[in-house]
């Protein structure tokens, strides 16, 4: 497909459709409501179905619902309608349901900010809603990669039959980048789902469930869950380093972030400093022995974490360092989105303090 | 009789499976199970049928009827069942769910796929508390009802009053059908079937949301036996739930 200026959320929906996507149920929420508009123009051209569900726990349920007829289906919301879904998400995780979820973050808690935001690491990658169960979250820095995601993301949740997250925010929703779309799958050839509920018709009947009430039946149905995001540990690791070969100093940071970080690295080269970037992708399954391989091998002797919540990113971090060299936290909550030249000063010791933007 | 006039005028319903029920006994959970199944199986869709089963004590209801089947979250069923259908439109999709599922839990599911005229059937099994947790109140709990949670029976200036979902949600646009039935005794038993089926009916017709709410007991948290339930069903509960169909937007099709 050529080349064409696109706004990071409606990316999404176009990258959805192209990963044969025909099912979009969501509910209005700045700063993502470019994509669902989008998909509510969009889909019924391709003969989809876009539904404005009466809330964000009704729109995860018809996507439950949907994702056990066997079809790919998505929504997205930003964070105060995504803590609604996570009973959802729960019984989806429980079920084995593929999907895709957005979440274009923005400042909180309560109803916080629409300024973006990354506060929400721990409710996407540590679970979110009850019970032991983990989403594979992916959280892209540029346009074209949100839209390389999206399209994995949804062959991932049929791989693992697990909830997939997008982990955006604010800028990456609303800004314009010039982005490439892959050809569209054809419907027809996406993989069979012969476990999904659509009539029993010359099989016997299937059953989307997540309920086990003899607890060795419950137990080994978690010992699955588990396996499988053992096996994600092992097979879908993704991360990026810049600079990272010869660095001092290693900053740590995702998304939107890790993108600040770059010119960070830069300015920081320019004025002599041995600055390195470590961009984990996958956020769950985090790459723990990456970053540890990374530390042992370049000789970093401070490991610095950025991020736009209080202190979410940096406790994976601290358990890939394991202690050994300095950990320090940059923590910009609250919607404020740190400049290069800021963080760049903290680094120099010239003061900053987490919590507080120098304007 | 000799063997060659026997005729069979009862057998066990395709669309249930064997599995016995767990429900208490005198629970009319069971025949509302078997109303449906018989439904499905008169009008011959077992094989394009999924159903959608809520949280309650017919959370097990996978295990009874013989479709596919998914297990939604407590009051979520009417979501969950849009989801099927509108991925799957010439299926047929039903949910089952007490009365704290639908009417309280799960009201704005309800109301919204009504509203919707979400092309679905929804059997509404109304015994007036939660069974399941051991017997609370429930938004149909009658004034003056005792239950674990209105250990003096329900008082309106505490606890407001009952909730007639039937009405309620007839007073929308989408529906197409919407009945309420009792299960007091053999005759009601008969008409509940009908209109079971009628539902059914309705949505095969893509008319809209279809809606049975049933009256049914709960011997085990009423503290009755089962005959004085059904009893209590017919005199008091049918009393303030009136049975009779609300809302009939479908053709004219022999019930
Ligand atoms: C979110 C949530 N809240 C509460 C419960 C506990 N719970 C299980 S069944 C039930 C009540 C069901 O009552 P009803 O829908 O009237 O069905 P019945 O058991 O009477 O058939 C409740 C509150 C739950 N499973 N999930
Ligand atoms: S508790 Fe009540 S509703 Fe539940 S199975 Fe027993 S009698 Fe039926």
């Amino acid at each position: 497909m050529e080349r064409r200026l696109m706004k990071g959320n409606e990316a999404i929906g176009e990258a959805a459709i192209a990963a044969g996507c025909r099912y979009f149920f969501g509910y209005p929420i700045t700063p993502q409501n470019e994509l669902p508009e989008y998909m509510a123009r969009r889909l019924p051209e391709v003969g989809g179905v876009y539904l404005q569900a009466e809330s964000e726990v009704s729109a995860i349920n018809m996507v439950y619902g949907a994702a056990g007829a066997g079809a790919r289906v998505m929504t997205s919301s930003s964070s105060p309608g995504i803590s609604l879904k996570q009973e959802g998400l729960s019984y989806i995780a429980g079920a084995e349901l593929p999907c895709v979820v957005v979440n274009m973050v923005r400042g909180g808690p309560g109803l916080g900010g629409i300024q973006p935001a990354q506060s929400d690491y721990f409710q996407a990658t540590k679970g979110g809603g009850h019970g032991d169960y983990h989403l594979l979250v992916l959280a892209p820095a540029s346009v074209q990669e949100l839209v390389n995601l999206v399209r994995e993301a949804f062959d991932l949740a049929d791989k693992y039959r697990n909830p997939v997250m997008i982990l955006g925010d604010g800028v990456l929703g609303q800004m314009m980048e010039p982005v490439t779309i892959a050809d569209p799958v054809p419907v027809a050839s996406l993989p069979a789902k012969p476990w999904a509920t659509t009539g029993a018709q010359d099989r016997p009947a299937n059953l989307i469930n997540s309920l086990y009430i003899d607890p060795l039946e419950l137990s080994a149905h978690n010992a699955k869950l588990i396996a499988k995001y053992e096996r994600m540990a092992r097979e879908e690791l993704r991360f990026e380093r810049y600079c990272a070969d010869d660095a001092e100093i290693l900053l740590v940071a995702y998304g939107i972030t890790a993108r600040i970080c770059r010119t960070v690295v830069d300015l920081g080269r320019q004025a002599g400093l041995k600055l390195g970037l470590f961009r984990p992708i996958s956020l769950f399954p985090f790459p723990y022995a990456p970053l540890a391989d990374l530390i042992a091998e370049v000789g970093v002797n401070k490991v610095i974490c950025v991020e736009m919540s209080a202190g979410q990113l940096v406790e994976d971090v601290r358990l890939a360092v394991e202690g050994r060299v300095p950990t320090v936290l940059y923590g910009y909550p609250g919607g404020v989105v740190p400049l290069p030249a800021e963080i760049l000063s903290r680094i120099k010791g010239e003061g900053g303090a987490n919590g507080v933007r120098r304007s | 009789m000799s063997a060659g006039r026997e005729r069979l005028v009862a057998g066990y319903p395709e669309s249930l499976t064997e599995q016995a029920f767990h429900y208490c006994p005198g629970c009319t959970h069971g025949i509302a199970h078997r109303l449906v199944a018989e439904a499905l199986d008169a009008l011959g869709l077992r094989e394009r049928t999924i159903g959608v089963a809520s949280v309650g004590c017919s959370v097990f209801a996978y295990n009874y009827f013989n479709c596919d089947m998914q297990q939604a979250a407590h009051g979520r069923a009417p979501a969950v069942a849009t989801g099927i259908k509108r991925v799957l439109p010439d299926a047929v999709v039903f949910t089952y769910q007490g009365d704290g599922d639908l009417a309280s839990i799960g009201t704005a599911e309800i109301v919204h796929a009504a509203a919707r005229g979400e092309n679905i059937t929804v059997i509404f099994i109304n015994n007036t508390n939660y069974g399941m947790t051991g017997g609370q109140m429930a938004p149909t709990t009658l004034i003056g009802q005792k239950t674990t949670t209105t250990p003096l029976g329900r008082v309106a200036e505490n606890n407001g009053y009952p909730i007639r979902m039937a009405e309620m949600l007839a007073t929308l646009d989408g529906p197409a059908y919407i009945a309420r039935v009792s299960l007091h005794n053999a005759q009601a038993v008969v008409q509940a079937g009908r209109s079971i089926k009628k539902a059914f009916q309705a949505q095969l017709e893509r008319a809209g949301f279809s809606m049975v709410e049933v009256l049914s007991t709960c011997p085990t948290n009423w503290g009755m036996t089962p005959v004085k339930a059904l009893e209590h069903l017919e005199k008091v509960v049918a009393e303030y739930y009136r049975v009779g169909v609300l809302v009939d937007r479908t053709k004219e099709v022999a019930g």
